[in-house]
């Protein structure tokens, strides 16, 4: 066993559940998504994507890609929320909190993928 | 520079993972602890004010307490944030410098740096391994000519002095072992560009390495390389390389052709370094028995040579029998009278101080003038830094191997033409020798000797290519005119016609030219400016041949022509009665 590939998949493993339950609920109430929530994935997803640096294969390469589409979408989100409760006049509204949500929804896709080619990756292993 | 990014971003991995962490946590707390706003209402921070006051708490900036003043709780989180983050970023710069101190670090930065400039020449190039003395002259004379150059070294210290150089062209150079094929193809081993590759190392194990590399690339290129045993010459030689250079056999060469023909070595040295422009006198009286101290392997391959063209020798060594030294070597350095005595240096005709050590070479012969004083002196310069104590230790013949391999290369890579004007300068008389010295002093007067080539075609002499095909005569004197006044020579005369397989020496003036000759050319340097005019001007190169300053633009010779015409038909009318 290897703690740095340990550390690895959960790191990304918890960016996937984290995105995926801020996800979760009606895209336009903002009752069913947790701005701690949103803050954890973006942490998570961002310490990700320093944990990929630095791999010269064609996989790690993909990973980071995936990594830092994830973590886009979701300072997007981020900023868009910050926006709607300290700039907008409507305040944090259905229409926000939708754009919100699908901006993060965006990050899930990104965050199946890193998944997908983590699993792929460790069947290819064979010891 | 992927590596190099690479390399980076592994290291600084903990670093930024650290500055995550820490600042993370401390923006969770701020939006968790409770506050109160100025009318003491409870009130907590949101993500965006916490974000905002951790950005400056974080970084030390400190605007104060923002929005509103702080409760003991928040209080109490700032001083344990304040310590973690500057610690966290103390931490991460403290990493991002050791890492820009790490060889390995600066060593890849190098390398990639060389890479890149070796990727940016778009001109040709010679791949030079090996940056000791030869290289160097090598390299600042191909320098002078503008040839572009790369260059591998086994010590930095080398390349650092490449820096310091004064080179014209910027000249990449890497410390690393050209043996290595990814060095070599860093390098620019396998670019179309690097038209040759010139092994220079002193280790006969790299050279044989770059020279396989090359002929593996392209067999085609060029490959020059240095060897010192015999065992190593056979080996290049099997796989196809070019030039095979043993600095102790050239040293030989040199040393027998300066005793035997001393007028054609005066001018196979005036054409391998044209700045030494001292005619010395040679000397009259070579024949007899010469002392030669040192039997390593440039005694070795001198007493080759001496052997072949039956000329005595005494050798002086420390160590005989280890070094292999022939029946009857006197034990000893030289520097001592004794041992110079011992070799019956009073009835020698001349000394050869050809020991590694250019102190040892200076006392042995000084010594040997003291007992002798009519007798010839040959040294052995090891260091160009010596040259000024050898020019006043007044030595008759100063030898030093590096320079003449160096010129050797140079001149192959400049004007091969030379070569082999050389080549059949060694099936001459040497009074033929005495006499071409004579001439080649009357034309270059106190300049030195420059040579240039021509090769007949439309690249290179469009003006006598254009002629040629219009079926008009071109003579070889016509080159050698000056293009202001026709009656004037230029300071310069043909030495080598090469004609297909046939080769003349010292071609006679009123030879025509053919398509594709190659002339070699000598002479003063500011006549190849005046040359390069005719071969260049099709108007120049008329008035060189008939005397007649044409018209040159499309509308003067419509003009002219119509004049003829007309002139024609007036004379042809006076003719005509009619």
């Amino acid at each position: 066993m290897n703690t740095e590939k340990v550390l690895f998949a959960f790191f990304i493993l918890l960016a996937l559940t984290f995105n995926f339950g801020f996800v979760l609920g009606d895209i336009d109430n903002p009752a069913h998504h947790n701005v701690y929530e949103l803050y954890a994935a973006l942490v998570v997803s961002l310490i990700a994507t320093v944990m990929k640096f630095g791999d010269r294969t064609h996989v790690g390469a993909v990973l980071l890609a995936t990594s830092l589409v994830a973590d886009l979408q979701l300072i997007m989100a981020a900023v868009v929320w910050g926006y709607a409760v300290n700039f907008s006049e409507t305040g944090l509204d259905a229409a926000m909190m939708a754009s919100i949500v699908s901006l993060s929804a965006g990050a899930l896709l990104s965050n199946i993928t890193s998944v997908v080619l983590l699993i792929l990756e460790t069947m290819m292993v064979r010891h | 520079m992927g590596h190099v990014f690479y390399l980076l971003l592994r290291r600084l991995r903990t670093p930024i993972i650290t500055i995550i962490v820490v600042y993370s946590v401390s923006v969770l707390g701020f939006v968790l602890i409770p506050g109160v706003d100025d009318q003491g209402n409870p009130w907590r921070m949101d993500f965006f004010h916490a974000f905002y006051f951790v950005s400056f708490m974080g970084s030390t900036i400190g605007f104060g307490e923002i929005p509103y003043p702080f409760t003991p709780g928040q209080r109490a989180w700032t001083i344990i944030m304040i310590y973690a983050t500057v610690i966290g970023w103390l931490y991460s710069i403290g990493k991002i410098f050791s890492l820009f101190q790490d060889h390995s670090f600066i060593r890849l930065m190098r390398r990639n740096t060389f890479a890149r400039r070796v990727r940016r020449i778009q001109e040709p190039f010679y791949l030079v391994c090996g940056f000791g003395y030869t290289g160097k002259r090598l390299v600042h004379r191909l320098d002078e000519q503008g040839i572009n150059t790369v260059i591998l070294d086994g010590s930095q210290s080398a390349i650092d002095e490449l820096d310091a150089h004064e080179v014209g062209l910027a000249v990449p150079g890497l410390c690393a072992d050209a043996a290595d094929p990814d060095t070599l193809n860093i390098a620019g081993i396998r670019r179309e560009n690097c038209i040759g590759v010139i092994a220079l190392t002193n280790d006969d194990h790299t050279n044989l390495a770059i020279s396989i590399d090359s002929k593996l690339v392209n067999p085609q290129r060029p490959v020059i390389s240095r060897s010192e045993s015999a065992g190593t010459t056979a080996n290049l030689a099997s796989f196809g390389t070019d030039c095979i250079i043993d600095p102790f056999e050239t040293f030989a060469e040199h040393l027998v052709m300066s005793i035997k023909q001393p007028y054609k070595h005066i001018i196979s040295d005036l054409i391998f370094n044209p700045h030494h422009n001292v005619l010395a006198s040679p000397h009259q009286n070579t024949s007899g028995r010469w002392v030669v101290c040192g039997y390593g392997r440039f005694g070795r391959a001198i007493d080759k040579k001496f052997r072949e063209y039956d000329i005595p020798v005494t050798f002086i060594e420390v160590n005989p029998p280890q070094r292999g030294a022939p029946v009857g070597t006197i034990l000893g350095v030289g520097t001592e009278e004794e041992t110079l005595r011992k070799a019956d240096i009073e009835n020698a005709t001349g000394i050869v101080a050809g020991t590694p050590d250019d102190a040892d070479n200076l006392s042995i012969i000084i010594t040997a003038r003291n007992i002798q004083p009519d007798i010839i002196t040959v040294a052995r310069q090891n260091l160009s830094a010596n040259k000024p104590m050898f020019r006043a230790a007044l030595v008759n013949l100063i030898m030093e191997p590096v320079r003449i391999i160096a010129d050797e290369i140079f001149i192959r890579i400049s004007t091969p033409l030379l070569m082999d004007f050389i080549e059949l300068l060694q099936q001459e008389e040497d009074q033929w020798g005495r006499e071409l010295l004579l001439r080649i002093s009357a034309v270059v007067e106190d300049h030195p000797l420059d040579a240039w080539a021509y090769t007949v075609n439309q690249t290179d002499c469009p003006a006598i290519h254009d002629s040629l095909t219009r079926g008009q005569v071109v003579i070889l004197d016509n080159l050698c005119r000056d293009p202001r006044k026709r009656e004037d020579e230029l300071p310069a005369f043909p030495l080598l016609l090469k004609r297909g397989e046939q080769r003349i020496l010292l071609p006679d003036s009123v030879t025509e030219l053919q398509v594709d000759d190659e002339i070699l050319i000598g002479g003063q340097h500011s006549a190849q400016l005046f040359m390069n005019w005719v071969t260049y001007d099709y108007n120049v190169l008329r008035y060189i041949r008939t005397g007649v300053e044409a018209p040159g633009g499309m509308l003067w010779q419509w003009v002219s022509s119509v004049r003829k015409k007309r002139r024609r038909r007036l004379a042809a009318k006076r003719v005509d009665p009619k």
